[in-house]
């Protein structure tokens, strides 16, 4: 029999687990002191965003800008140190859930670095992922904070000027030739496509963690802050992307971008429509004027993004010859490895896009069953209270104690449905960044086959400008005395083919240069993968079995409490 | 089977020794779809162990249909007012097309309940109703069965009816507005208002019981889809990893079968009696308006009465000739109005003794429920734990 005051205490405990259930319940970000819950609203419906702007089997000659797989804000993973082995990124629970310890299968227990905080959280979830405290250890942090408004002082049309938004990009490290150990710079979108496009230029054949989008159209459609803090979550995942990779985290391009203080000092893209103008200034002289022949520097570019407007359209013919004409190209992708390692990667793309959509609906399931079942703990909650306000016998009574064992177990699983799904999200997020890893990949082999495009535009070039220069000798040889005029144009075009020489001789060495850098990517992006999966797979299991675990014990318990009942029952 | 004991509480069955104590055990078994279309309807085996002297024998088998279970509710509802007759699952003419598995199942089982319920309640258990049920034959069956018109077949919606009005008349009373017609029992209100908040606070439960069965169900099956997905990709990695990949996926779709299998007992074991609870509580609100419809005859009679009683007094003082037709007339009202009060204080006693019961059957059936449904997810969950733990060596193995 229940005394008042014991009911009052039960109905205070009642009250405040039904608060706190229905903290739980409803999905309040501000009320949640767990990383977790957030991040996953924030993931599935950046996942659901993500299904419909990735086009995973985009051609390779689109430009990477084309989709975002970076706009998934979910908590970024462990950044890759180069000089670390990657097999110590296991997941234990933040100590918050101190009621919870389950050994992490790996000595080395980190917690990762979470990018998806709320604004301000950022520079403060400052939780280190450079596990041994060794001084060989190289590291850089970056964090990117504190958006704010400001106005394009000259140059404007509009009165009052152009505003636009500069965030802080804050670096820690210890990395040698980056002076200090800790330095900030603003910077504003537009730096960061033009850190983007030069990096581009200067890694050709290297996978280079794709930008964030230009966004446009959501820039006009979301709200200001939403906008603002989705573009500032992409950049900073971005720019530990870009300091995660072995050889860009040491670019100079990198380095000035994180450093100088001021206006960036990268030269700026020119957009397309005045590099077309440029070109078609150009080509009038190229066409009727001297013979000018390809810059060998100009070389090293892909047609595609110059000036010069008569190699695109000579590298286009020679695509176009490739595709259709009878016969070979002079020069061949002849790296079987290499294409066996094309094949395996686009099939790889493939399977990857299939498990991380398959892996969004085994979290979302995971979050329906955590509701769900907080939804029954709370309605037995206040089947409890009811039965007990209104209990006029005492197999009420009895009931009620029943129902609040249950309901309070219910509550309970529900907590740890949801901080299951919680890490879970962060684990099977990986399926997700590699994907978008994807793309890099694309980049690089687009570098590697206009670099060969090139290559056979200028021998293709350089055979039809012999066949001239042949035609007018032995044209010329059959007037006595020579024909200025013919000698004048040979000596012209011998010029021409010298200088086409040479840019065939850099073309093939870019060639050869993009192609190891291709090679040494796919070896890194293997080792890296592997790596990563299984510390994944790991993470992935052990967080199901230890949450398992602990769900089993809460209903264990009211097995036990109820067990009276079994024993009445006659099977 | 479940069901012969979950009712079995003050029940008298004891299949040990057949002539000490007195049992009738009923099984509801065999379910059988027959006919075609929209005709198509699904019969039982009905079989009674016996030692009831009333009873033809020791066992009897019968073939009945889902109305014909109607048709014993029905006469039990109109012979014993007051008790809180079992409930039926419900008549779901959707679902009838559709005759799953599972539907069949559950109707059988909360079919089984039922008739159970009856043979172990002191009072239904004596019903003759009863008897034909269980024993006559088919044809006999038929004919009753469509005989049945009129009162006997009145809706539980009509019943609501009579039950709404009443509610209306009392708050019409509350207001001032008009005579009572109700009982003024605070105890009674009490019960009355306990009554129908706790039909919503179960309703309530139940829905999220029944999501919550769904939510295994989905949950397997993403497990499955995930599986076979990360399987194709072990396919494309090949290597150590690859066969993590694998394994990782082969157990995955390993425990879509459990979840399955734990969502069904979930329905069998834990939503399907919280369904249950909540129809017993709605037939008590059919009892409720039973009383109700027994408290106001008796109020109608006992105005008629006194109109008789002034009539007559009038007859009396101006000797007509009418007096002895007078006095004859009250005599009958007298008796009936007797008989109806005796009538409403008896649904009044018997509800008293019903809660009591009813109370006491719900703790047991809901402890039942609770203990299958705590042991139910204790297992999956450890399953699952197993399941994933199984993989971890392997996994080791793997790291590079």
């Amino acid at each position: 029999m229940m005394g008042s005051e014991n009911q009052d205490i039960e109905e205070a405990h009642m009250h405040a687990s039904r608060d706190e259930m229905e903290n739980l319940v409803l999905d309040e970000p501000s009320n949640n002191n767990s990383n977790g819950t957030k991040s996953f609203s924030d993931y599935r419906s950046a996942m659901s965003s993500l299904a419909d702007t990735y086009h995973p089997l985009s051609p390779p000659m689109t430009a990477p800008a084309d989709s975002d797989p970076l706009l998934a804000p979910s908590s970024f993973r462990d950044l890759r140190n180069p000089n670390i082995a990657t097999d110590n990124s296991s997941y234990i629970e933040p100590p918050s859930y101190s009621d919870v310890i389950f050994s992490p299968f790996d000595e080395n227990a980190v917690n990762e670095v979470n990018g998806a905080g709320s604004p301000g959280r950022s520079s403060d979830s400052s939780v280190c992922f450079s596990r041994s405290p060794s001084s060989s250890s190289e590291y850089i942090k970056i964090t990117v904070s504190n958006p704010q408004k400001e106005q394009e002082t000259s140059n404007s049309l509009v009165p009052g000027g152009n505003a636009y938004v500069t965030y802080l990009i804050t670096t820690r490290t210890s990395m040698p030739g980056l002076n200090g150990s800790e330095f900030s710079v603003r910077r504003r979108f537009k730096d960061v496509v033009t850190l983007s496009d030069r990096l581009a230029e200067s890694y050709r054949g290297f996978f280079i963690p794709p930008r964030p989008d230009k966004s446009v159209v959501e820039s006009q459609v979301m709200q200001k802050q939403e906008f603002v803090e989705q573009r500032r979550v992409a950049l900073e995942k971005y720019l530990r992307r870009l300091a995660g990779h072995p050889v860009i985290s040491k670019s100079d391009e990198l380095r000035v971008f994180l450093q100088v203080q001021g206006k960036l000092p990268l030269p700026t893209s020119t957009d397309v429509a005045s590099r077309m103008l440029d070109g078609a200034v150009k080509l009038p002289k190229q066409l009727f004027g001297e013979s000018v022949a390809v810059a060998p520097h100009e070389v090293v570019q892909p047609a595609k993004g110059g000036r010069d407007l008569l190699r695109l359209f000579k590298e286009l013919k020679q695509s176009v010859s490739n595709d259709w004409g009878g016969s070979k190209p002079p020069v061949v992708e002849e790296d079987k490895e290499f294409l066996e390692k094309k094949e395996r990667m686009h099939d790889l793309e493939q399977q990857l896009s299939n498990a991380s959509q398959q892996a969004e609906s085994l979290v979302k399931a995971q979050q329906d069953m955590g509701e769900t079942m907080g939804e029954l703990g709370l309605a037995f909650i206040k089947l409890t209270k009811f039965e007990n306000e209104e209990a006029t016998l005492n197999s009420q009574r009895v009931r009620a104690a029943d129902m609040k064992n249950v309901a309070t177990a219910a509550v309970k699983a529900s907590r740890f449905y949801r901080e299951l799904n919680a890490q879970t999200v962060k684990h099977l997020d990986t399926f997700h960044e590699y994907l978008g890893l994807m793309l890099s990949v694309h980049g690089a082999f687009s570098d590697r086959s206009s670099a060969l495009l090139t290559v056979q535009t200028l021998i293709s070039d350089l055979s039809s400008l012999h066949s001239r220069a042949e035609k007018l000798e032995t044209a010329s040889s059959k007037i006595f005395g020579g024909d200025k005029s013919r000698i004048r144009k040979i000596e012209e075009l011998k010029e021409t083919i010298r200088a086409t020489e040479d840019a065939k001789h850099v073309a093939i060495r870019e060639y050869e240069r993009i192609k190891e850098n291709n090679r040494s990517e796919l070896e890194r992006l293997d080792r890296e993968r592997r790596a990563d999966f299984s510390n994944m797979l790991k993470g992935f299991v052990l967080n199901q079995v230890g949450y398992a675990e602990k769900i089993a014990n809460v209903w264990a318990k009211v097995a036990e409490e109820t067990s009276a009942y079994a024993r009445e029952s006659i099977v | 089977m479940i069901t012969a004991q979950r009712s079995s509480s003050g029940s008298s069955h004891s299949p040990r020794s057949p002539s000490s104590q007195p049992y009738l055990s009923i099984s509801v078994t065999d379910p059988v779809k027959l006919g075609n279309g929209v005709q198509a309807y699904i019969s039982y085996r009905v079989i009674t162990k016996t030692n009831f002297p009333e009873y033809q024998g020791p066992e009897k088998i019968v073939i009945r249909r889902y109305s014909d279970f109607v048709w014993l509710r029905d006469r039990l509802f109109e012979k014993y007012k007051g008790v809180f007759i079992p409930p039926l699952p419900e008549k779901s003419a959707v679902e009838k097309f559709r005759f799953s598995a599972e539907f069949i199942e559950l109707r059988r089982q909360a079919l089984d309940i039922f008739v159970n319920r009856i043979a172990s309640h002191h009072e239904l258990q004596q019903s003759e109703d009863l008897r034909t049920f269980l024993q006559a034959d088919e044809e006999t069956m038929e004919r009753l069965r469509s005989q049945d018109t009129g009162i006997f077949k009145k809706k539980p919606a009509d019943l609501m009816q009579i039950f709404k009005e009443v509610q209306t008349k009392v708050s019409d009373v509350v207001l001032g507005k008009e005579k009572p017609v109700e009982e003024s029992n605070p105890e009674y209100e009490k019960l009355k208002n306990y009554i129908f908040e706790l039909e919503n606070h179960l309703s309530e439960a139940q829905k999220h019981a029944y999501r919550l069965v769904k939510r295994h169900r989905e949950l397997g099956q993403s497990l499955s889809d995930f599986g076979k997905a990360v399987k194709l990709l072990g396919a494309c990695e090949g290597d150590a990893l690859g066969k993590a990949f694998s394994d990782l996926g082969a157990k995955s779709e390993s425990l879509c079968v459990r979840l399955q299998k734990e969502a069904h007992q979930l329905l069998m074991n834990f939503e399907e009696p919280l369904k249950d609870y909540v129809r017993s509580v709605q037939s008590i609100k059919a009892t409720i308006a039973e009383r109700a419809n027994a408290f106001r005859h008796q109020c109608e009679l006992a105005e008629t009465i006194k109109l008789k009683e002034i009539n007559l007094d009038k007859l009396m003082l101006t000797r007509s000739e009418k007096v002895g037709e007078a006095e004859l007339e009250y005599k009958e009202l007298k008796a009936e109005s007797e008989e109806a009060t005796r009538r409403f204080e008896n649904i009044v006693r018997v509800m008293n003794e019903e809660i009591v019961r009813f109370q006491d059957q719900k703790t047991l059936d809901m402890g039942i429920a609770f203990h299958e449904f705590a042991k139910g997810q204790a297992r999956l969950a450890n399953n699952i734990a197993d399941a994933w733990r199984s993989l971890l060596p392997k996994l080791e193995a793997c790291s590079p």
